[in-house]
């Protein structure tokens, strides 16, 4: 029982960052109804430009919250010099913008950094304030964490005019338009807010599966799968999705036979089985298009 | 000087053209109505005010020309535009349909007095401010759209075709409430129709389009009792 408990309490901890992962790729998503396979990329970058403030200022807690408000910033020049001029392209060359983002990433962290793996510490203290051997202190700091952080972008999106402006501008474009809301605008936001929650997930992820430029290609594959499962328009069911997916995934391990080196293949089974039985995912809503 | 001025205006859908160089003008406090059939340009006339649509001539609101804007800032010099298809975000509350109404005023308090007085006009929003917009009935959804045009409180109303899909009894209701907006707030009204009788009921000044062009303006009473502009052109 003990074992059980500890394997859900940890497959929650890393499911708390797949779930990070997932709403950043759904809020660009249901934006632009597409995937930003650059996503992970982006994220990984902003970890290590986090590490080198951390070199530079020798506090993570500086470090992590410049490196959020830079990877806002870059999310939201990235909509506007690259993603913009390609917005009423075909969906082909958005895809290709996508990929080309993705290996700019990768390839420009190797650069600076090289591909040696590097350790950033946790953001949180290192003792727990109690005794348990159920969690450790950086998987208890990682889920409640992104809880709050979760907590914060959906009151965002509840109870500000700027959150109710962007899911108008992502739903009805034209008709936002004859509101007054500047749609350009309201998507280059959703991708810095996309991009500072994806830092938010590389800098928890870090400290678990240390630091180098291909380190979020797993994760994304499982935020991807979050995403999925809990349905790619719906962003509370990204987080549960994200959340059921690190779960999952933590059991696999240990009671399927094999499973050790099995996680990424049950995310992807996790993928295809989502899409043959309920394309539109656990909490997804079916979109019905008229032709 | 008219509130709103319209000078050889053309418009186009890529290659295609819809308009061919319309004039017409409205005044302050006043109602005109655009009519035709089918693909006559109404719709696209409306798009060319909001700039949705590229298009060629002038377009002067309150003197100022508006073809070099945004369609998002169209809205804040104090038009508000009623879609086709009404423009609701069926995601959103009815509330927050209304609040987005408002997405360019500041002024908090009036616009939280705005919502009550759309309300007053239409308590059926009342009743369903809490529910998902996109739960609304086609009639419902249609006053939803003017009451957010409302919110804005907007000098002028581009209305495109508040008739279409809807029964009889439920068009007779929301033209009464435009008629009474009129009378209350003193607004003035862009509006086009296909039910041409219903609209000349309303209007003070109708202008006819055909194929992207005008072809017979005045008075909505003499176009409404002219038994041979009926026959041709109307169709009843």
């Amino acid at each position: 029982m003990d074992l059980f408990l500890k394997l859900t309490l940890a497959g929650l901890s890393i499911g708390s960052i797949y779930a990070c992962v997932a709403l950043a790729v759904v809020m660009i998503y249901t934006a632009t109804d597409h995937f930003n396979f650059a996503q992970g990329e982006m994220a990984m970058f902003s970890t290590f430009v986090a590490w080198a403030l951390f070199q530079y200022t020798g506090s993570i807690w500086i470090a992590f919250v410049l490196a959020v408000g830079g990877s806002f910033v870059a999310g939201v020049l990235i909509e506007r010099i690259i993603v913009k001029p390609v917005e009423s392209a075909p969906v082909f060359n958005q895809i290709i913008v996508f990929i080309g983002l993705l290996m700019i990433f990768n390839n420009l962290a190797g650069w600076f950094w090289e591909h040696t793996t590097k350790t950033l510490p946790s953001l949180f203290p290192s003792e727990l304030p109690f005794e348990t051997t159920l969690i450790s202190a950086h998987n208890l700091g990682v889920i409640l964490f992104t809880l709050l952080i979760l907590a914060i972008v959906f009151a965002f999106f509840r109870f500000t005019k700027v959150g109710l402006a962007m899911k108008a501008a992502a739903a009805n474009p034209d008709s936002a338009r004859l509101v007054g809301v500047s749609v350009g605008w309201m998507l280059a936001l959703g991708w810095g807010l996309a991009a500072a929650i994806g830092a938010v997930g590389g800098v928890l992820v870090a400290p678990i599966v240390f630091l180098e430029p291909n380190m979020m290609s797993g994760v994304l594959l499982y935020g991807f799968a979050g995403a999925l499962l809990g349905g790619v328009n719906s962003p509370g069911g990204a987080v549960a999705g994200g959340l059921i997916v690190g779960v999952l995934e933590n059991w696999a391990r240990q009671y399927v036979p094999g499973g050790g080196e099995l996680g990424l293949t049950f995310a992807l089974m996790l993928i295809v089985s989502v899409l043959m039985f309920k394309p539109a995912g656990l909490f997804g809503r079916v979109v019905v298009k008229r032709v | 000087m008219p509130l709103l001025e319209v000078k050889g205006l053309k418009a186009y859908y890529r290659q295609t053209q819809a308009l061919f160089g319309i004039d017409f003008e409205l005044s302050e406090g006043s109602i005109t109505t655009i009519l035709g059939a089918n693909g006559a340009g109404k719709t696209t006339t409306l798009r060319a005010i909001s700039r949705m649509v590229r298009t060629e001539g002038e377009i002067r609101f309150q003197g100022k020309d508006l073809t070099g804007l945004a369609s998002e800032k169209i809205a804040a010099l104090g038009i508000a535009h009623v879609p086709e298809g009404r423009g609701t975000f069926v995601r959103q509350s009815v509330e927050e349909n209304l609040e987005l109404g408002a997405y360019t005023r500041k002024d908090k308090a009036e616009i939280a007095a705005d919502v009550e007085r759309v309300y007053e006009y239409f308590p059926r929003l009342k009743e369903r401010r809490r529910q998902q917009a996109g739960t609304l009935s086609g009639g419902e959804q249609q006053m939803l759209a003017i009451g957010r045009a409302l919110m804005l409180r907007p000098k002028l109303m581009l209305l495109d075709e508040p008739s279409f899909g809807l029964a009889p009894l439920i068009v007779q209701e929301i033209y009464a409430i435009m008629a009474r907006i009129r009378e209350v707030e003193g607004a003035s009204m862009l509006l086009v129709e296909q039910n041409a009788n219903i609209a000349l009921n309303l209007a003070d000044h109708a202008y006819l389009l055909e194929t992207g062009n005008v072809v017979m303006s005045g008075e909505s009473s003499i176009i409404r009792d002219d038994e041979n502009v009926r026959r041709v052109y109307l169709g009843y």
